[in-house]
């Protein structure tokens, strides 16, 4: 199996990093940051994750710097900047995928509902549940459309017999609106669909777990037009039943899909906004320039 | 708020936002003259010049045109966002206040030829007298607002807007003498409709003139200042 995909089995909660072990938590540690204050209102009225002076480091490079943001309930929140702004970094913090990486060091404090995700007493598998993910590049599980929809229900133990999980399996490629193309060929192997139908697959292996939030890092780079289109109509849909965390290089995408917008910037939460005001109307000097090409 | 001076990535899309301001800037100029050379044509009862002033409008109307296209290119090639999108549609906003302070030039010449090609005799002075200062208002309004534009000066454009209050003073004024002139004298009601319309005219010139002021507000501090009173307008302009 390649790393792709045992990464979205870590997603699932399937297979965890050996190297994976307890994230220190102190915020007394931190003491070598030079951060930018955030520009734009940081908090709504019904957060569904709240994060507060979130800090990384891998190793001695402190990639992200002070980042505090609710994330609305039932809202798609798009987080745009540069490559290596730390904007991945951040999504990957709100359901530990970066415990999976070595050396990698996450302060500050994170909460879904009420829970602080890197509590000791979170268990990581469950989180994963909650916290679904979608990648960058499809990437179905080497099994059948069937099975790559129902891997996640059967290891989390949520379906009772084969009828239940079946049920379960339709429904999801229903939500993800692939149920048309592939209702007559569940048997064959996932990688067999095209790009398109594979993002849609992994949307649906994200919500057969009946996740709270689905983060999705840059799903559509892969993508063409008609594809891409096809996930944005999804992820406006998928709003209703989950909150959405989207890592986008597409500012119109950005534009198109989310209600919230954040801009990074070198580790640091720049400003943040409403989408509508974010790009008609930046108050910071680096969000006007990167949305409006003005960089390097 | 904030409007970026740096150059895009994309050199090719700074040479094109300058293009068309410079193009605006152009058809700016034109409709000043415009107005000059209309308000010199009743001064002098020059029916060459106003006749040249009805043939000019033609291309103040093609210039429309042609940067109304050339914006709906670099929307539709440039996805615009932020402070290119403002200067964008503040352009395209302000080109067509621009068309219509055209059309108002063109109104006074047309009266000018009202007025002077009849055999009647001409106008006393007397009724003619409220023109010269209103015209010298609304010139300076549309020029204020042009150099706002060109240096994107948001405090030149809160003058501009409020010069509109003191025109329309003005035109408040001149129409009661108007009306008393033509109940003293019902002979002079053809030539003083004439010149109501005229000073009509000046007064639509400041409305055009203080609406670019707004756009340029807009395109500068992200604010939309239209329908608002005069102290919300400065607030907003002034704001950080």
């Amino acid at each position: 199996m390649n790393t792709t995909t045992i990464e979205a089995k870590a997603a699932l909660g399937g297979a965890l990093n050996p190297e994976a072990r307890e994230i220190p938590l102190s915020s007394a540690q931190i003491t070598d940051y030079d951060h930018r204050q955030t520009v734009g209102k940081i908090t709504v009225d019904h957060p569904k994750m709240l994060c507060r002076e979130v800090n990384v480091y891998y190793g001695v490079k402190h990639a992200l710097k002070q980042v505090s943001l609710d994330i609305g309930a039932n809202e798609v929140i798009a987080f745009i900047g540069p490559s290596g702004c730390g904007k991945s970094t951040f999504l990957r913090c709100l359901n530990r995928m970066n415990d999976t990486i070595p050396l990698c060091r996450v302060t500050g404090q994170i909460q879904l509902d009420a829970d602080n995700i890197y509590d000791k007493s979170i268990d990581v598998v469950q989180l994963r549940a909650r916290v679904g993910m979608v990648f960058q590049k499809p990437n179905p599980f080497p099994k059948s459309i069937y099975e790559n929809v129902a891997y996640g229900p059967r290891i989390h133990g949520m379906v009772n017999g084969k009828a239940e999980l079946d049920d379960l399996v339709r429904a999801s490629l229903e939500r993800a609106g692939l149920i048309k193309e592939v209702e007559k060929r569940m048997d064959e192997p996932g990688t067999s669909l095209s790009g398109g139908q594979q993002q849609r697959l992994c949307i649906a292996r994200a919500i057969a777990v009946n996740p709270e939030v689905i983060l999705m890092d840059e799903p559509c780079s892969a993508l063409d037009p008609i594809a891409t289109a096809k996930i944005e109509e999804l992820i406006d849909e998928l709003r209703e039943n989950y909150t959405i965390v989207i890592v986008t290089h597409s500012m119109q995408q950005a534009a198109r899909v989310s209600q919230r917008t954040a801009y990074f910037h070198l580790g640091d939460l720049i400003e943040i906004g409403e989408t509508d005001q974010i790009f008609t109307n930046p108050k910071h000097k680096l969000t006007e320039d990167y949305i409006t090409g003005r960089f390097g | 708020m904030t409007i970026s001076h740096d150059a895009h990535t994309v050199k090719q899309f700074d040479t094109q936002l300058a293009n068309l301001r410079n193009l605006v800037l152009e058809m700016g100029g034109l409709v000043e003259d415009q107005i000059k050379n209309a308000v010199k044509s009743l001064d002098d009862e020059d029916l060459t010049l106003a006749r040249e002033v009805i043939a000019r409008d033609q291309i103040i109307n093609g210039l429309q045109v042609k940067i109304d296209e050339d914006s709906i290119t670099l929307i539709a090639l440039r996805q615009p966002v932020g402070g290119d999108l403002r200067l964008i549609m503040s352009l395209s906003k302000a080109v067509t206040d621009l068309e219509r302070i055209g059309d108002e030039a063109e109104k006074i010449a047309r009266m000018t030829i009202k007025t002077y090609d009849v055999v009647s005799s001409p106008p006393s002075a007397k009724l003619l007298r409220d023109v010269t200062p209103m015209a010298k208002l609304a010139a300076d309004m549309l020029h204020g607002c042009l150099d706002a534009l060109a240096r994107l000066d948001v405090e030149m454009a809160v003058d501009v807007a409020r010069g509109d209050d003191n025109l329309d003073q003005e035109f408040q004024s001149a129409l009661r003498r108007l009306i008393t002139y033509m109940m003293e004298d019902p002979r002079t009601i053809g030539h003083a409709i004439n010149v109501l319309f005229i000073i009509k005219a000046l007064e639509r010139i400041g409305d055009h003139a203080k609406n670019i002021a707004e756009y340029i507000i807009y395109l500068v501090k992200g604010k939309d200042v239209r329908h608002v009173s005069m102290e919300v307008l400065e607030k907003d302009a002034m704001a950080e």
